[in-house]
């Protein structure tokens, strides 16, 4: 990020500034960028470096003396935690199960969404709105006005079909993860069938006219002209959901307080710090994190700058 | 695992009935695939009716098996909720989401400018950095963040939020307007400097009209990301910052019955969202992409 402020003054080409004023002019450039990154390099990367640099402490407020250098040994207590490596695992079926899911029935609906039909416009604003809950709101509802066993609205409906001899199970506390999930893919559905719907919508018809005209089957048509222009969308409104879940809290937090095996790592960093007050582990656990967004990131940057390139060309 | 490879191949008989439509019109199959979008998007919505419908009712009713759909509505969730004193965290939700969405917009429409129309060297390198911090796990700062604020005495202080709310969204901002900024035309801007106007003047009069959709996309994700932050706020605030969805989260452990409270509550505090979503359609999928799909 430095780079941008050191950089040689040299005028970039095609700014008709005289010799004399180049300096000047490059800090003319630079000053409208300035307070944005300024603001940013102080904000974010400030305590990433002093989460790495706690990584390697010693340090539980509970024992405040005992503060000091500890090398890599709480890594290490992450990584042989039995709690820590099931938060990982959890984060990992988590953010795959949903981003999967989410992105599989994102595809369904948009393309049912992508067809002409009385009323259509409705219809999407509805599937809309599981999106524009506040999460916590939705996981509050979710977790007790649906999977409660007493009186959510699934036992009821079990209930009604059934009679008073109906199952009635504890939906949460039988199946903790899948309530979560449901609850996540609900709320992520809409996002991934909005790209993907922006996706459909930009396909060159004209093409796939021309191709009907030539013979191609509706199947041949899905395989060989909608779905690799559909890729990019698909690829970024994964990415960026995985980016999204991946750091979930407010489902966990809300449906389950990290209990029955479903802490994952955000959850499992709060507890860390909120409860347990180790420092030293809770931010080895958040280099953990970064991390893994890391190995994410690398990809979804990718997608991003193929989909930019098209953008500048 | 099979239900995924198979739903692909569900989809796809979807839109090759689709096309087929378009051109033959077999009435059945199309019906029958509108029927589908209209359930599926029903079925979608339903958690969202019941929570309003259950609001409606009194505690009695809401907490009924099996279900009464059509008892007496009442607005005690309502009185409950309203009695509670919930205006104190939703104004400071929307101190926190309304100034850090308009801090957000100052800073970063000068910065897209500074990458895209008059851009500094290495921009896309600048433009990346911004995209980076946004993958980074906002879990990871947290500790830091309170530790800091700590020792300079800045917890339970909204502006605390509207800061960390202002760095979470300017990323994303930033990107969207660069990627509206790129469409406006260069004649304008050269027709501007040769009549000896200023940066802010052709900030004010050429550019701000072409982006004000890039604006108003930018505001409404920054302001629904904003809006619905818990953690965060959950750890840095107490009693005086605390915001709706931590007061939310804190609403459910009180009363006995309580569900129609909290449908009302959730309902209550998810209103400014759908609101502006539902003003918004065409702009939400902008921000959602930062920018990569118009």
């Amino acid at each position: 990020m430095t780079t941008t402020s050191t950089s040689a003054p040299t005028t970039a080409p095609g700014a008709p500034a005289p010799s004399t004023m180049q300096r000047a002019g490059d800090w003319a450039r630079r000053a409208p960028l300035l307070p944005a990154l300024v603001f940013m390099i102080v904000v974010t990367q400030i305590p990433f470096v002093a989460t790495l640099v706690i990584s390697f402490m010693d340090w539980n407020a509970y024992y405040p003396d005992d503060r000091g250098f500890a090398g890599l040994s709480n890594f290490g207590k992450v990584l042989t935690d039995v709690d820590a490596r099931q938060a990982i695992i959890v984060t990992i079926i988590l953010t795959v199960s949903v981003v999967l899911l989410s992105l599989v029935l994102g595809l369904l609906i948009a393309l049912l969404l992508d067809r002409k039909f009385r009323g259509r416009a409705v219809a999407r604003t509805l599937m809309i709105t599981p999106f524009l809950i506040v999460p916590v709101a939705a996981a509050l509802v979710w977790k007790h006005a649906i999977y409660n066993a007493q009186y959510g609205l699934l036992n009821g409906i079990l209930r009604w079909i059934g009679g008073s001899g109906a199952p009635q199970p504890d939906w949460i506390s039988n199946h903790p993860l899948a309530a979560i999930v449901v609850t996540l893919v609900w709320q992520w559905t809409p996002f991934m069938m909005l790209i993907l719907l922006a996706g459909l919508q930009s396909r060159p018809m004209d093409v796939v006219e021309a191709a009907r005209i030539d013979g191609a089957s509706p199947w041949q048509i899905f395989t060989n002209m909608t779905l690799p222009h559909l890729r990019q969308y698909i690829e970024l409104s994964g990415l960026l959901g995985a980016i999204y879940i991946i750091q979930n809290f407010d489902a966990v937090f809300t449906i389950t307080s990290g209990g029955l095996g479903t802490a994952n790592l955000p959850y499992y960093i709060y507890e860390t710090f909120y409860s347990a007050h180790d420092y030293g582990r809770a931010s080895a656990a958040g280099v953990i994190v970064v991390i893994g967004s890391i190995i994410i990131a690398t990809f979804a940057l990718r997608t991003v700058i193929s989909l930019f390139r098209e953008d500048t060309r | 695992m099979s239900t995924t490879a198979a739903t692909p191949g569900r989809a796809t008989t979807g839109t090759a009935t689709t096309q087929e439509i378009r051109h033959h019109k077999p009435p059945r199959k199309a019906m029958l695939l509108s029927a589908l979008a209209w359930i599926i998007s029903i079925l979608f919505v339903l958690p969202v009716l019941w929570m309003i419908l259950t609001s409606f009712h009194s505690e009695t009713d809401a907490a009924a098996n099996p279900p009464k759909i059509f008892a007496p509505l009442s607005t005690e969730g309502y009185h409950a909720f309203f009695g509670s004193h919930p205006w104190p965290p939703i104004l400071n939700s929307a101190t926190a989401s309304i100034i850090s969405t308009a801090l957000v917009i100052v800073l970063a429409l000068p910065a897209a400018y500074a990458l895209s129309i008059r851009p500094v060297k290495k921009w896309s390198d600048v433009l990346f950095f911004f995209l980076s911090t946004k993958f980074m796990p906002a879990v990871a700062a947290l500790l830091p963040v309170y530790l800091i604020a700590e020792k300079i005495h800045f917890l339970d202080n909204i502006w605390l939020l509207v800061i960390l709310y202002t760095s979470m969204n300017l990323p994303i901002a930033v990107w969207m307007l660069r990627s509206f900024l790129s469409e406006v035309p260069v004649e304008m801007l050269e027709a501007a400097e040769v009549d000896g106007a200023n940066l802010v003047t052709t900030l004010r009069k050429i550019i701000a009209p072409v982006i004000m959709p890039g604006i108003a996309s930018a505001a409404l994700i920054c302001f629904i990301f904003s809006w619905n932050e818990l953690l965060f706020a959950r750890v840095l605030t107490g009693t005086r910052a605390e915001t709706a969805p931590v007061f939310l989260t804190g609403f459910v452990t009180s009363q006995g019955l309580f569900l129609a409270q909290v449908c009302a509550a959730s309902f209550v505090i998810s209103l400014p969202v759908l609101i502006a979503g539902f003003a918004a359609q065409d702009k939400l999928v902008q921000g959602l992409s930062m920018g990569a799909v118009k």
